[in-house]
């Protein structure tokens, strides 16, 4: 009976953990496709980007949010409401830069590593740079031009694991010719 | 706690990413290409399949036969897998069994009848993997199949290997 009663959020969990295998399976294949790790990174990086582009629209039509004003409150949704919804942690938000126009993501555990370690011989593999894209593809459909990378990550040996977003600019809105 | 959209975006990714892979190497895929395209997904799935029924079944008291655990498979693993009920489970109780989604999780993005039939199995490999790979860690070695005659409905067969 008791496996009954907590049955949604046995499955949530459990969706979860779907995502955090199929995930790993991808970069076991990956790390089989390709012979170097930068190779693997960079191949993360554009899934994530694909994804990215296209969960910006899931993600406006669910939250209601609308244009932000500055880096800063991009940020806050970024952490607050986009990791919340969709991996289920909210992420800090730290280490501005003086100018407002960098930031940093701590994230105390890493969902998608939840069952990993990396042996020894992948030290330069990046394994959640999916993220990274998925972050920078969805940006880019709000005009905004972001550099994202992993500055830290805990499994390799790092005490947390921050992702370093950077302002680059604001992508000029290019109307087809001929349209108002 | 992953948002199920996202498991969906990284599943058709995955999917494209291994059929341009094949493309971009080979030129044109012909059928022999596309059955490895197809083993490939297969085989991902089956891991994953075997790390979730790991974790599902940790407290379930064990099974008494092979029909208590396609029973389970239908009700317990595909709710917390695919989010709904198999709809319909049939068997000739000679070891195939046939499991009905009328409305599988994975199809119900596509357009409803003909159009995108072809193109049906690359989204679908992955499951039966999942599917085979929770049963070989039930300790049942089996062939999974999906067919699609009507989107977003689809059938999975099932025969368990004897051995």
């Amino acid at each position: 009976m008791s496996r009954q009663s907590n049955r949604t959020t046995d499955s949530k969990k459990m969706n979860s953990e779907l995502f955090t295998l199929t995930y790993g399976a991808l970069v076991t294949q990956l790390c089989k496709d390709y012979e170097n790790d930068e190779e693997v990174n960079k191949q993360l990086d554009k899934m994530g980007y694909n994804i990215g582009v296209r969960l910006i629209e899931d993600f406006l039509a669910r939250s209601s949010i609308g244009r932000c004003q500055d880096f800063r409150e991009t940020a806050d949704i970024i952490a607050k409401v986009a990791f919340k919804t969709y991996l289920g942690i909210t992420p800090s938000v730290t280490n501005w830069s003086p100018g407002g126009d960098e930031f940093s993501l701590i994230l105390e555990n890493n969902p998608l590593a939840d069952f990993v370690e990396l042996p020894d011989n992948h030290s330069t593999l990046i394994y959640s740079n999916l993220l990274c894209g998925v972050l920078r593809g969805a940006l880019e459909m709000v005009q905004m031009a972001v550099d994202v990378k992993f500055a830290q990550d805990s499994l390799r040996g790092d005490n947390v694991t921050e992702i370093r977003m950077k302002f680059i600019k604001r992508i000029e809105e290019n109307l087809p010719a001929g349209e108002e | 706690m992953a948002d199920d959209s996202l498991f969906e975006f990284l599943h058709m990714e995955i999917v494209s990413h291994i059929f341009n892979e094949q493309q971009s190497s080979k030129g044109e895929l012909d059928n022999k290409d596309r059955a490895a395209c197809i083993s490939l997904l297969e085989a991902m799935g089956f891991r994953v399949g075997q790390g979730l029924i790991e974790r599902l079944t940790r407290d379930t008291p064990s099974f008494k036969d092979e029909l208590d655990i396609m029973k389970f498979i239908c009700k317990d693993f595909w709710t917390k897998v695919f989010r709904r009920q198999v709809d319909n489970l049939r068997t000739n109780h000679q070891g195939t069994y046939v499991l009905q989604d009328n409305k599988f999780t994975l199809l119900t993005q596509f357009s409803g009848g003909k159009q995108y039939l072809d193109q049906a199995p690359k989204y679908l490999a992955f499951s039966c993997g999942v599917v085979r790979g929770a049963l070989s860690n039930l300790g049942l070695e089996s062939v999974v199949t999906a067919e699609v005659s009507i989107m977003p409905s689809c059938k999975f067969q099932v025969v368990i290997q004897k051995l």
